[in-house]
């Protein structure tokens, strides 16, 4: 607690313990009026000073006002215990207010809060502390286990397991060596590192994912715009309400219907309604949700950029997806060896072996899986054929490594492959021995994720990619995509979205989700555009609203439904706050509710929809 | 240009009467208080000395809210 706080606190508990004590002792007349304003007074002179200080600054209709009205009211009208009551509640009620926003903005903080205190530089072989604003780039840094790494960088020296949980949201460590590039903001887990900055700290990942997140709730969406416009003409009704129930019934009493106008009992009522008008709850609940909500996304290792984004998500009926990096996994890789007349390892060898001196994608793939050091003494007369392949000796065989073109050239007839990818024939020693199928391998997750879309609700989910018609359909039909359009150029997927966006209805939003690299245009252009994998990819980072942090694809569900969450909590607030406080006013007009009741309409109202609020955070089993 | 202020207030609403006010301030092109991060970020017109109209800002928010603060 703020020593703010700790001073209320002592005024509410001195204020209360006066009050029981003062109903309890027989006080009649002028000294039961003046008994009980020493209470009224410790609890309530502020908002007194402040209702005043309103008056003169032409700021009338603020909350001050309304309780200093209120309760000097019931004063007046002989309701001292109610009067100093009132004041008593409201008090307690924005002590916990402030209490639990204060609690809550740490908590969130402290959640977000990957930011590095110091970055350890060695001088004359001793370690320093620094800032981490003041190193420059090219210094080297020392890690140590335990600690967090402050700024982007190379590894030069040591090698350790890093956990990159705060940033991702995912536990599995990752293993790091001295040539890897590493990011700030993991935490290395197991050995010292030495690592070379290449950014300043500014520039580094870290600051880039703080900045974001916590400029995230200044992008105000339109439940708060829409809260905050209601407020400022809910509390000004109220009070007009509140004036015209003190005068309209009783002179309509009296004159129309010839009765006794009691006007203590309508003032009475009027009171009630004051109480009522604070819009606090409304206020402070939803900001916080959203607040909540975006700090228990980033949590995940999803980064929402503001609530509006948040609230647009919610709405996702459309999901569109771009394959290569996004389902799959962006690298090729041997997915099968069919038809061999050798076993699949010396295959493989051989293939590996005679494609040593080339550093095409598809050769590396096959040194790959391959997996031992390749012997180059082992290897003779390569003759690179451009466009077919590879001939070459390996052990003093004869070995023929390339397309189909190649085995058309020798004379020999080869076996076409079923699947679907970039085929590599291999011919030994004049025979054709078999081949191999190398292709982009789909993401471990990307199955499950979009069953995952499907269980949300998802209506649609559409693939765009610059890839082959047959290996765009073989994978959408793998992972249950509703729709595919293949071999389209970047500009192209900018014009699907457009005709995906012009179809769709007005409430259902598109999102499309892409790896950040080429797709800047058509992320800008969905309702929500979603980059994973942007780790370290400013680009991708810039151009998005929303950021996964890793590049498993189950997150995009994931990121729906927490937004989805926390939209319904900032509904369930809405429409409960104003719900209760319909009925407290119309009950209250009718004389039913008394202020007691007003007061739970105000205080208790806001109480619960606080704590409703802080429920947004908890995200991790959605 | 836009800068970003450190602030402090108690209340959600009073919050937002500080934005309003900020916003109606002469010099200033835009205005956001952001309550959870207790941060005002200010966007000024073209030309405009950012002391100098945070000075007005500052008096406006005061006349709105006597209990708040920026830091400048």
């Amino acid at each position: 607690m703020t020593k703010k706080q700790k001073k209320v606190l002592i005024r509410i508990i001195v204020a209360a313990v006066l009050i029981i004590a003062f109903s309890f002792l027989p006080l009649e007349g002028y000294i039961r009026f003046i008994c009980y304003m020493v209470p009224y007074l410790v609890i309530g002179y502020d908002v007194l000073r402040k209702a005043i200080k309103g008056i003169l600054n032409r700021q009338v209709f603020d909350e001050n006002f309304l309780m200093a009205v209120a309760t000097v009211g019931a004063i007046a009208l002989g309701d001292y215990k109610e009067g100093v009551s009132v004041m008593l509640f409201y008090q307690i009620g924005e002590l916990f207010q402030s209490y639990a926003v204060g609690k809550s903005r740490r908590n969130i903080s402290e959640l977000m809060d990957i930011r590095p205190d110091y970055a350890n530089v060695e001088k004359d072989g001793e370690l320093e502390q620094v800032d981490p604003d003041e190193v420059e780039v090219g210094t080297v840094i020392v890690v140590q286990p335990g600690e967090k790494v402050p700024i982007d960088g190379v590894i030069i020296e040591g090698s350790s397991t890093l956990n990159t949980s705060a940033l991702t949201g995912e536990s599995l460590p990752r293993e790091a060596k001295a040539g890897d590039e590493v990011i700030s903001g993991c935490i290395n887990m197991t050995g010292l590192l030495k690592i070379q900055t290449t950014r300043e700290f500014g520039e580094s990942t870290v600051s880039k994912i703080l900045e974001l997140v916590e400029n995230s709730s200044s992008r105000k969406s339109r439940s708060e715009n829409f809260i905050s416009k209601f407020a400022r003409y809910y509390t000004p009704a109220v009070c007009y309400g509140a004036l015209a129930l003190a005068i309209l019934p009783p002179i309509v009493r009296m004159l129309a219907l010839g009765l006794a106008p009691e006007w203590g009992d309508w003032i009475y009522r009027a009171l009630t309604f004051l109480v009522i008008s604070c819009p606090c709850a409304l206020v402070i609940s939803i900001p916080l949700s959203f607040f909540a909500g975006i700090g228990g996304a980033s949590h995940e290792g999803v980064l929402v950029k503001g609530s509006n984004y948040l609230e647009t998500m919610a709405q996702t009926k459309y999901v569109v997806f771009d394959k290569t990096g996004t389902m799959t996994q962006g690298v090729f890789e041997v997915s099968g060896v069919h038809h061999n007349t050798i076993p699949e390892e010396q295959l493989l060898e051989y293939a590996a072996l005679a494609e040593c001196s080339s550093s095409h994608p598809i050769s590396k793939s096959l040194q790959k899986a391959y997996g031992k050091p390749i012997d180059r003494n082992r290897v003779t007369d390569i003759e690179e054929i451009s466009g077919h392949g590879v001939k070459a000796k390996v052990d003093g065989v004869e070995v023929a490594v390339g397309n189909a073109k190649l085995m058309k050239k020798m004379d020999l007839s080869y076996s076409e492959c079923h699947e679907v990818g970039t085929i590599v024939h291999v011919a030994v020693d004049g025979t054709y021995a078999g081949h191999i199928l190398i292709s982009d391998q789909l993401k471990p997750h990307a199955k499950q994720a979009i069953q995952d879309l499907k269980r949300a609700g998802i209506t649609k989910t559409v693939m765009l990619t610059g890839d082959m018609k047959r290996v765009a359909d073989q994978v959408a039909a793998e992972l249950g995509i509703d729709e595919v359009h293949s071999e389209l150029l970047p500009a192209d997927k900018v014009a699907k979205v457009e005709e995906l966006l012009a179809k769709k209805g007005e409430k259902e939003k598109l999102a499309f989700v892409g790896d950040g690299i080429n797709d800047a245009p058509v992320l800008s252009r969905a309702d929500i555009g979603i980059a994973m994998g942007a780790l370290g990819s400013d680009a991708a980072i810039e151009a998005a609203d929303v950021v996964l942090m890793d590049d498993d694809p189950q997150k995009i569900a994931k990121a729906i439904k927490i937004s989805r969450k926390c939209l319904r909590i900032v509904y369930e607030n809405i429409y409960f706050a104003l719900g209760i406080k319909a009925i407290c006013l119309i009950l209250g007009a009718l004389g039913i509710a008394n202020m007691w009741m007003a007061i739970f309409a105000d205080v208790g109202v806001m109480v619960i929809a606080v704590l409703n609020a802080i429920r947004a955070l908890f995200v991790k089993n959605l | 240009m836009k800068k970003t202020y450190k602030i402090d207030v108690d209340c959600a609403n009073c919050a937002n009467k500080m934005e309003q006010a900020a916003k109606e301030t002469a010099g200033v092109k835009d205005a956001t208080v952001n309550f959870m991060m207790l941060k005002m970020i200010v966007e000024f017109e073209e030309g405009q000395e950012p002391k100098k109209v945070m000075k007005e800002v500052l008096k406006n928010c005061k006349k709105v809210e006597d209990d708040c603060e920026i830091f400048l």
